[in-house]
C-alpha cells in the first residue's frame, strides 16, 4: 500500500505519464480508496513537483511533464470517482484564457494545466478571448475565478476591461480575478483592481488556493 | 577596401538544409492565418486553404516567386527626403528599441509610466545622437487613451526629429491614420511611397501564426510601399524547438510565409527579414534578450536572410536588467557587437531594459557609444597605405615620435571612434577632479545637457496643424478632447 502510493507520487515527480496512467488503472481494480490514492499518491507527487520548482531544483520542462502526468492519472480516476460515493472536494471552478488581440498560448496553458493538476475545475477558453466571453463563460459555469493572461504590452489593458465589465454587470464581488503574463506584475494587478497576480504556474496555484480560501 | 568583419554560423550545406526545411514546414504543416484578406490572397494564388482550421499550406513555388520579387535593398529617408538608411549588404544601422510601456526614471530610481514630455525628450535625444540612423516610437504614452497610443507615439516622433521612424500599429484601424501622418510630413502619399520615411514592424506569433492585426499591417505596408519589418520571435523550447538551429529554421518558415503574404498583396514591395527570438529561460519562464544564445540565433537568422538575398533585422543591443547597471552594459554591448559582426542591416534595441519593456534615457545615451564602437568595428581595418608601415616607422624613429607626423593628423580621426564624454578615458587624477562619477551619473548629466541644448528642426506650421487635426480627431473618438500639453 505504502509502496504503491509512493510509486504514484514518484511517477508524477518523474513526469512519467505512461507510468501514472498505468498506476491509476491498477488502483481502479485494487479495492483501494481512490481518494486516498489521489491525495496520498498523485497529489503528493504534484506538490513535490511544485516544491522542487520553487527550490529551483527543476525547470519548466520537468514542471510541465509532471503536470501532464497528473492529468493522465486523473483522466483515468475521475470517471470512477464520479460513479462512486467517494467525492473529491473541488478547490473551485476557474475560467482561464488569453485576452483578445493576443494569441499567445503557452503561459496560459501551463497555468491551466497546473491548476487542474492541483484539483481545480478548469475551463480553458483558449486565446484571443473577447472581454464579454470571459464573463459570459464565468457566469454560465458559476465560476469562482477568472484567470486572464496577456503576453503583450499592447493587450494587457484588456485585463482591466474584463474587471471594468464585471463591475458594470454588478458581478465583481461574485468572482475573483487573477492576472498573469510577461508584461504584468503585482503593481499592475493592484492598479486594475485584480485580486492577484502570479508570475509562474506554481505561484498561480498558490494564488488560486489563497483566493479560494483553501491555502 | 577593407574586409567587413563577419561571424559565420553555418556551412553552405547547413544554410540550404535550413531553408529547404523551412519551405517544407509552411508547405506540409502550414501556417495559421486569422485575416480574411490574407486568406483570400493566398487562396487566389493557389495555396491550399483549410478555412475551418484557418490553416494555409503554402506551396514552395509561391515562396520561390515571392523571393524573386522582394527588393534586395531598401532605402529609408528622413523628413527632407535624404537617404539615411541604405539597408542591404553588410551595412549596419541602429535605432532604439520600440514600444516600451515603462521608462526608467533615474531621478526617482525606478520605472514608471511614460508621458508626453518623456516622448518628446526621447525623440529629441535621438535626433541629437548621430549613431542612431533612425528613431523609434520607443515609448507608449500613458497620458492618452490606450486606443490611440500607437498613433500618438508617431505624432510626437514626427515633430521632434527629422529622422525616419521604426514603428508599428497596436490596432488595425491605426495604419490609415499613421500613414496619413507620415504623408503629411513628407508632402503627400506619392512622395512617401517613393521615399519611405518609416518602417512598420509586423509580428507573427510563434509558432507560425499570423494574427488579424499583423496580417493587416503586412498588407497595408505592401500596398502603400512602406517597408514592412517581420519580427518573428521563436522562443526555444517554449514556442519553438529547443535547439538553436530548430529556432532558426522556424524563424525562416515564419518569415517566408510573411513574405509570401506581403508579396501577394503587392509584388516588389519592400520587406525586411527580421525578428526578436529568444533563448527561453527554463528557470524563470522569461525571454532573455541578453542571453548569448539569443544573440547567436539573431546572428544565424541574419545569415539565413542574407543567404536568401534579403534585407535583415534583429532586436539586439538591449538588456534584461531592470536598471542601468553592469548587466545592462554587458548585455547591450555584446548584442550590438554580435549584430555588427553579423552584418545585420537594421538593429533595434538600444535604450531598452527589462525584456523590451522599459526604456531608459541614460541607457540610450550610453548605448549610443556602444553603437559608435560597433559601427567602427563593422567598418573593419583598412590598408590605407602601400607599403602599410615601413616608411612611417622610419620617419617615426627619426623623430622619436609619431604624433607630429602629417600622416597621423591625416588619419587619426578616421582610424578611431571618439566616444562621447559618458565614456571615461581620463587619468585617475582628472576623473577624481571631475567628481569621480560613474558612467550612469555621467549619462544622466549628458541627458539633461543634450535635451536642453539640442533643438530639433521644427516641422513646418502647416504640417503641424494637420498632424494636430488628425491626432485631435483620433483622441476625440476615445473621449479625449484636448491633447496633453496642448495650449
Amino acid at each position: 500500500m505504502e509502496a504503491f502510493l509512493d510509486n504514484c507520487a514518484k511517477a508524477i515527480v518523474a513526469g512519467d505519464g505512461g507510468g501514472a496512467e498505468r498506476l491509476a488503472g491498477e488502483a481502479l481494480g485494487s479495492g483501494l480508496s481512490l481518494l486516498q490514492v489521489i491525495e496520498e499518491g498523485f497529489v503528493r507527487g504534484i506538490r513535490e513537483v511544485g516544491r522542487l520548482w520553487e527550490e529551483g531544483e527543476i525547470f519548466l520542462p520537468e514542471l510541465v511533464m509532471g503536470a501532464e502526468a497528473m492529468k493522465k492519472a486523473m483522466t483515468v480516476l475521475q470517471p470512477a470517482l464520479e460513479g462512486s460515493d467517494e467525492a473529491q472536494e473541488s478547490l473551485g471552478r476557474i475560467v482561464i484564457g488569453t485576452i483578445e488581440g493576443d494569441i499567445h498560448d503557452i503561459g496560459k496553458t501551463l497555468v491551466a494545466t497546473m491548476l487542474s493538476a492541483n484539483g481545480f475545475e478548469v475551463t480553458d477558453l483558449g486565446t484571443d478571448v473577447p472581454v464579454a466571453r470571459f464573463i459570459d463563460e464565468a457566469e454560465a459555469r458559476n465560476a469562482d475565478c477568472i484567470a486572464i493572461s496577456a503576453l503583450l504590452t499592447t493587450t494587457m489593458n484588456g485585463q482591466k476591461r474584463v474587471i471594468d465589465e464585471l463591475v458594470k454587470r454588478s458581478m465583481r464581488d461574485k468572482v475573483k480575478v487573477m492576472v498573469g503574463g510577461a508584461p504584468c506584475n503585482e503593481a499592475w494587478a493592484k492598479e486594475i483592481d485584480a485580486d492577484g497576480y502570479a508570475g509562474d504556474a506554481v505561484s498561480a496555484v498558490a494564488l488560486a488556493k489563497g483566493l479560494a480560501g483553501k491555502a | 577596401m577593407s574586409v567587413t568583419p563577419r561571424i559565420s554560423w553555418f556551412t553552405e550545406e547547413d544554410r540550404k538544409q535550413i531553408v529547404d526545411e523551412a519551405i517544407r514546414i509552411i508547405q506540409e504543416i502550414g501556417v495559421f492565418v486569422e485575416n480574411e484578406e490574407a486568406l483570400g490572397l493566398l487562396d487566389g494564388a493557389g495555396a491550399l486553404v483549410d478555412r475551418k482550421k484557418g490553416r494555409v499550406f503554402i506551396k514552395s513555388s509561391l515562396v520561390e516567386r515571392a523571393l524573386e520579387t522582394v527588393p534586395k535593398r531598401i532605402v529609408v529617408y528622413d523628413r527632407h527626403g535624404e537617404p539615411v538608411m541604405d539597408l542591404g549588404g553588410d551595412r549596419i544601422h541602429f535605432n532604439p528599441g520600440s514600444a516600451a510601456l515603462r521608462i526608467y526614471d533615474y531621478g526617482q530610481g525606478k520605472a514608471r509610466t511614460p508621458e508626453t514630455a518623456d516622448l518628446r525628450k526621447f525623440a529629441t535625444l535621438i535626433d541629437a545622437l548621430p549613431n542612431y540612423a533612425a528613431q523609434s516610437t520607443g515609448l507608449v504614452s500613458g497620458d492618452v487613451p490606450e486606443e490611440v497610443a500607437d498613433r500618438y507615439r508617431l505624432y510626437i516622433a514626427l515633430q521632434h526629429s527629422t529622422k525616419p521612424v521604426v514603428t508599428g500599429t497596436f490596432k488595425v484601424d491605426a495604419f490609415r491614420v499613421m500613414h496619413e501622418m507620415l504623408a503629411t510630413v513628407v508632402g503627400d502619399q506619392d512622395a512617401l511611397k517613393e521615399k519611405p520615411m518609416a518602417v512598420f514592424d509586423c509580428c507573427p506569433s510563434p509558432p507560425l501564426m499570423w494574427s488579424d492585426l499583423t496580417c493587416q499591417a503586412l498588407i497595408d505596408c505592401a500596398r502603400t510601399g512602406i517597408p514592412a519589418e517581420l519580427v518573428s520571435m521563436p522562443l526555444t523550447g517554449a514556442t519553438a524547438p529547443v535547439t538553436l538551429a530548430g529556432a532558426v529554421t522556424q524563424h525562416c518558415a515564419e518569415n517566408l510565409s510573411g513574405i509570401v503574404i506581403h508579396q501577394l498583396a503587392s509584388q516588389g514591395a519592400p520587406i525586411i527579414y527580421g525578428g526578436s527570438p529568444a533563448c527561453f529561460d527554463m528557470r524563470k519562464g522569461t525571454t532573455p534578450m541578453g542571453a548569448v544564445e539569443t544573440m547567436m540565433i539573431d546572428g544565424a537568422n541574419a545569415e539565413i536572410g542574407k543567404h536568401l538575398g534579403l534585407v535583415t533585422h534583429a532586436y539586439m543591443g538591449l538588456s534584461d536588467s531592470k536598471l542601468v547597471d553592469y548587466q545592462a552594459g554587458m548585455e547591450s554591448a555584446m548584442g550590438a557587437v554580435v549584430a555588427a559582426a553579423s552584418g545585420i542591416n537594421n538593429i533595434s534595441g538600444p535604450g531598452m531594459l527589462d525584456f523590451e519593456s522599459c526604456q531608459s534615457l541614460e541607457k540610450l545615451v550610453l548605448d549610443h557609444e556602444i553603437c559608435g564602437m560597433a559601427l567602427r568595428l563593422s567598418a573593419g581595418i583598412e590598408l590605407r597605405d602601400h607599403p602599410v608601415a615601413l616608411p612611417l616607422i622610419a620617419q617615426g624613429l627619426e623623430k622619436k615620435e609619431f604624433l607630429s607626423l602629417p600622416h597621423t593628423t591625416q588619419w587619426y580621426r578616421e582610424e578611431a571612434y571618439f566616444p562621447d564624454s559618458v565614456i571615461d578615458r581620463a587619468t585617475l587624477e582628472e576623473w577624481e577632479l571631475r567628481g569621480g562619477k560613474d558612467a550612469v551619473m555621467r549619462a544622466a548629466e549628458r541627458v539633461e545637457k543634450l535635451s536642453a541644448d539640442h533643438t530639433p528642426e521644427p516641422l513646418d506650421e502647416q504640417s503641424v496643424a494637420h498632424l494636430n487635426e488628425l491626432m485631435e480627431r483620433e483622441a476625440a473618438r476615445y473621449g479625449m478632447e484636448k491633447l496633453p500639453g496642448a495650449t
